[in-house]
């Protein structure tokens, strides 16, 4: 194992802990109701990790400890078969882990042990960023006037994931499954998306999911 | 709006997710020591500005985050190829000059490129 200096950022002491969204829940408000065509849920507090080093190296560690293949092909996501653990492709030399909240820990210290004296780095991003799940048969229109990148399925199918442009801010946009979009918002820009997204989403009706 | 290829995502992307990043293929000085001050100054400060075919360095900032080469001309804004760092353009100068498309504009404009 590498001499990185590593520590838990979760912590046993009982601190309370906020959604990137709780400041949002309690001035925008989150809006319920039926007859809503746009469905919103944060999936707050999991794990994200940036791995960066080379595909190959990596590749091997990865499918050992988390039994995930490193998705080679740009644009790509891979998920586990429950779907609550998924890689994506970032660059030809960075992937974004993301795993549930608690599981980041141990997941770096296993790839570290792993990886030994590899040249390699693994950043946890977990508070950084957070990750807004969009559903409902109005999230590819929602999409479609909101990020510069072309949404069409033809385009953007199942298993692909894109760093791009969100209305201005820069966003990771996947899709993991056939109705389901997930937007990876920096926790900064968070208020700010949600909001976009509350108004973006008002003609169509938005339901949030608390 | 150009629709730029990023030769490290393999796709066509939005002009607002790169950054120009200046002329491309700039090469240290081996041995800075021992350049004469006009040297260094060229090296440091001084940029080609052709009317036609030109090497730039772009990132790609908001995608991959990596840099790479475009070769763009810089009279019809073309952009001719993108090719990764460290590669070397199949397209230049020299090449685009027995063109029909350079021949044509250089016609038109009335001056050398």
């Amino acid at each position: 194992m590498s001499n990185a200096a590593t520590f838990d950022t979760r912590t046993d002491t009982a601190i309370p802990v906020e959604s990137p969204l709780a400041y949002s829940y309690r001035h925008s408000g989150a809006p319920r109701g039926s007859g809503y065509r746009l469905k919103l849920r944060e999936r707050a507090m999991l794990g994200h990790l940036i791995l960066r080093g080379g595909a190959i190296v990596l590749d091997e560690a990865v499918r050992e400890v988390l039994g995930i293949n490193l998705p080679g092909k740009p644009q790509a996501l891979v998920q586990d078969a429950s779907g609550e653990r998924s890689i994506q492709w970032l660059s030809p030399d960075e992937w974004l882990v993301i795993v549930p909240g608690g599981e980041e820990f141990p997941l770096e210290t296993q790839l570290r042990e792993r990886l030994g004296d590899a040249h390699y780095a693994i950043s946890d991003v977990s508070g950084g960023q957070t990750l807004l799940e969009i559903s409902g048969e109005a999230a590819r229109e929602l999409l479609m006037k909101t990020v510069i990148y072309d949404v069409h399925p033809s385009n953007f199918p199942v298993g692909k994931g894109v760093t791009t442009v969100f209305a201005k801010a820069t966003t990771i946009i996947r899709r993991p499954s056939e109705e389901r979009w997930e937007l990876v918002v920096r926790r900064s820009f968070a208020d700010y998306c949600y909001r976009w997204l509350l108004d973006a989403g008002s003609e169509y009706g938005v339901n949030v999911e608390q | 709006m150009f629709y730029i290829y990023c030769p490290y995502c393999g796709e066509h992307r939005e002009e607002e997710e790169f950054h120009p990043k200046g002329q491309a293929h700039i090469e240290r000085p081996k041995n800075p020591e021992e350049c004469s001050d006009e040297e260094w100054g060229d090296y440091l400060f001084f940029r080609d500005n052709p009317r036609g075919v030109h090497h730039e360095m772009w990132v790609h900032a908001v995608g991959c985050r990596k840099f790479f080469n475009i070769t763009r001309h810089t009279v019809s804004y073309e952009i001719l190829e993108t090719y990764k760092m460290g590669e070397q353009p199949s397209i230049t100068a020299e090449g685009q000059n027995h063109s029909r498309e350079a021949a044509a504009v250089s016609h038109q404009e009335g001056v050398r490129a």
